[in-house]
């Protein structure tokens, strides 16, 4: 019994220290406004540092973004959990149709998808196609001297070892944006494995998430994978080049993905797959990442927060994104983000600032 | 809790007639067995809370794919042909903790028996305490260590060993992946070997000294003793222990998810990426593409809670006879 009443005075103590450290720093600032977010992983690390940037320029708005993965981010702004969703692969028209009212896309950030190898031995980045990276994947190429590799990279000193593979264990947009650019370049991929946050491997390993893939690539010699941009930089892994619809072949990077988003046609929803898209400099596995917020804003002043929050992020924001390895938006992309903004309300009041 | 009754009683006594003291103790009584039989009642209810959930959760792909779920190995989450076989997780599940159990249920028992008839009690109390400090080290952890220790020695020491002496064997044939069933194998047995030498270990010390007293007397060594007195009389505590550890085998999710190489087919090498029940429930979950694709998931958590509960329950009637102040003391 006393041991009982023991434990219960720790947790207590635990608690009421824990709730102290809390309060305490926000019960100054008035009652500040708080966003809350929830989705992919790839984004979160801009995020993280949007939301402490735009927090110093504006103390009265706390946002906190919770990196669950896409589905996760899709499945609670439809059940209306969060403020606002976020998501590597654009909402289909099923999932469209379950929210009640009008979720809109906006486009944040862009990212690429790179392939990433293990081969110390080899120095100068290596150059891939979309259908010899469908083969690799599909198991049809399973040694590193393979003729459609050599062809590729005649003096990289390919080994003759064999080849693992390496691809994601949970759902993913990084899957997404991947098997995408797979399914445009490969018919034997589109009829096979598809496209999806989540397929069926017909070879190789799982690893969970971006920085699961990158380090168990990083730990095992002559494995392949592919990362997002900003995983295989931090961890100094070597990713190849691809070559493009136009022929070239290209190195990820901030410029070479913006030129892949710089198209002339877009969707009015702005769900747009920016794969193996045309253009000398475009790099062809890029991806767009979106946030969802919903075009009725049910709380006008968190609204306004949310809408003045993007509006900043899309805009000034942007220039936050290069160092991490994320590519800016085109301009040819910003009247229509512009559009969207205020097409946002409360109450039948538009909410944007601007 | 009399202290506290005795109190009213007093209390009670001060201000009324000795018959409502009587009626207070009573109702005092109807009270706190109330509340008893509540609190017991709830740990069942969650339980069939539990299954029913499950059922509920699962049933789009119960009604879809009925017992087929139990034998196809194809996993097929494209939304135009949608379809979701469990075998290979059902497999990799039980290799994995069949497998383990095979390893460390010699061990363990050897560990036991070796602590409790070699070793001083000073000195077993100490071993016991690191054995079982083993029970206490989160998963993860266990996962991390298997990741930058455990796994790149079974690939690039054990594992060439193996392929090149035994390679014809196919459990050590190709495909090698540096991520494989090997090391879940592995790093299970570590994890359950705490419950098998902490049931073991209590059974040997109940074996009554008599028998051990009677063996010695005939003339046996102490080997001997070991062999034809102690462990005839536990053998049914061995066993519940064992099958003890193989639930816990059966759901560990974490340590084997990070080690077992994630790969949804059916090998016979021991060296291929392969993947288990909770393991791709933990991956997949969060991520889950489709309400079918969910319901299949839910549904392997249905049948992984039903075989875990079926072996727990194995355990406890194999054990039930031999537990402190085993029947052979009688």
């Amino acid at each position: 019994m006393q041991l009982i009443i023991r434990l219960w005075l720790i947790v207590l103590l635990t608690v009421a220290v824990g709730c102290d450290g809390n309060g305490g720093d926000t019960g100054e600032s008035g009652s500040p406004v708080r966003l809350t977010g929830a989705g992919a992983t790839f984004p979160k690390p801009l995020y993280e540092k949007w939301a402490a940037q735009y927090a110093r320029m504006h103390p009265n708005v706390v946002i906190n973004y919770q990196g669950i993965g896409s589905g996760g981010g899709i499945k609670q702004i439809t059940e209306k959990t969060v403020d606002f969703g976020a998501t590597d692969s654009p909402m289909t028209d099923s999932q469209l149709q379950k929210a009640e009212g009008e979720l809109l896309h906006i486009p944040m950030v862009l990212g690429a998808v790179v392939p990433v190898y293990n081969l110390p031995q080899v120095k100068r980045p290596l150059v891939f196609s979309g259908p010899v990276l469908a083969d690799l994947f599909l198991g049809k190429i399973t040694r590193w001297n393979d003729a459609a590799l050599v062809t590729l990279n005649p003096d990289a000193g390919l080994p003759d070892r064999p080849i693992t593979i390496v691809h994601r264990s949970d759902g993913s947009g990084t899957t997404f944006i991947f098997t995408d650019y797979l399914s445009k370049v490969s018919p034997a991929w589109e009829s096979g494995p598809g496209r999806g946050t989540t397929v069926n491997w017909p070879v190789g390993r799982g690893a969970k998430g971006n920085d699961g893939v990158a380090a168990d690539v990083k730990q095992n010699e002559g494995s392949l994978g592919y990362v997002e941009l900003i995983y295989a930089a931090n961890n100094n892994i070597a990713y190849g080049s691809v070559v493009n619809a136009a022929g070239k072949a290209v190195r990820a990077s901030a410029d070479s993905v913006s030129a892949a988003a710089s198209l002339k046609d877009i969707p009015e929803d702005l769900r747009v797959s920016i794969t193996n898209a045309p253009g000398d400099s475009a790099y062809p596995i890029s991806g767009l990442t979106w946030i969802l917020l919903y075009q009725q804003q049910a709380d006008a002043a968190k609204g306004k927060a949310l809408v003045d929050f993007l509006w900043w992020a899309t805009h000034e924001g942007q220039a936050m994104a290069a160092p991490l390895h994320y590519a800016p938006i085109p301009a040819a992309l910003l009247p229509h983000i512009e559009a969207k903004l205020r097409s946002v309300t409360s109450g039948g009041k538009p909410l944007v600032s601007q | 809790m009399e202290a506290v009754i005795s109190k009213f009683e007093s209390a009670d006594q001060r201000t009324a007639p000795q018959r409502t003291g009587v009626t207070v103790r009573a109702r005092e009584g109807r009270l706190y067995h109330g509340l008893l039989t509540a609190a017991a009642l709830v740990a069942p209810a969650i339980l069939v809370l539990f299954v029913g959930v499950l059922v509920y959760g699962a049933w789009p792909s119960i009604r879809a794919f009925g017992l087929s779920f139990l034998t196809s190995s194809v996993w097929e989450p494209h939304p135009e042909r949608e379809q979701y076989g469990a075998l290979p997780f059902i497999v990799g599940t039980l290799i994995s903790a069949v497998l383990a159990l095979c390893l460390a249920a010699p061990f363990g028992i050897a560990v036991a028996t070796f602590l409790n008839e070699v070793l001083t009690s000073r000195w077993r109390s100490a071993a016991r305490f690191l054995i079982e400090v083993l029970a206490t080290i989160p998963s993860v952890v266990y996962g991390l260590w298997g990741i930058f220790v455990l796994a790149p020695w079974v690939s690039n020491t054990l594992q060439p060993v193996l392929a090149r002496s035994l390679g014809f064997l196919p459990i050590f044939g190709p495909p090698y992946e540096p991520r494989n069933m090997l090391c879940a194998v592995l790093i299970l047995a570590i994890m359950v070997l705490p419950i098998i030498v902490s049931i073991s270990l209590e059974a040997i010390r109940a074996v009554p000294a008599s028998y051990r007293e009677a063996a010695l007397g005939l003339g046996a060594t102490r080997w001997e003793m070991i062999r034809v007195a102690v462990w005839p009389a536990c053998g049914s505590a061995f066993a519940g222990g064992c099958i003890l550890a193989l639930g816990r085998a059966l759901g560990e999710t974490m340590a084997v998810t990070m080690v077992i190489g994630n790969g949804r087919r059916i090998s016979p090498s021991l060296f291929a990426a392969s993947d288990t029940v909770a393991s791709t429930i933990a991956n997949q979950f969060a991520e889950a593409p489709s309400d079918l694709f969910t319901a299949a998931l839910i549904e392997m958590a249905l049948l992984l809670f039903l075989v875990t509960l079926a072996v727990n329950v194995l355990a406890r009637w194999i054990i039930r006879p031999s537990l402190p102040g085993a029947g052979g003391r009688s």
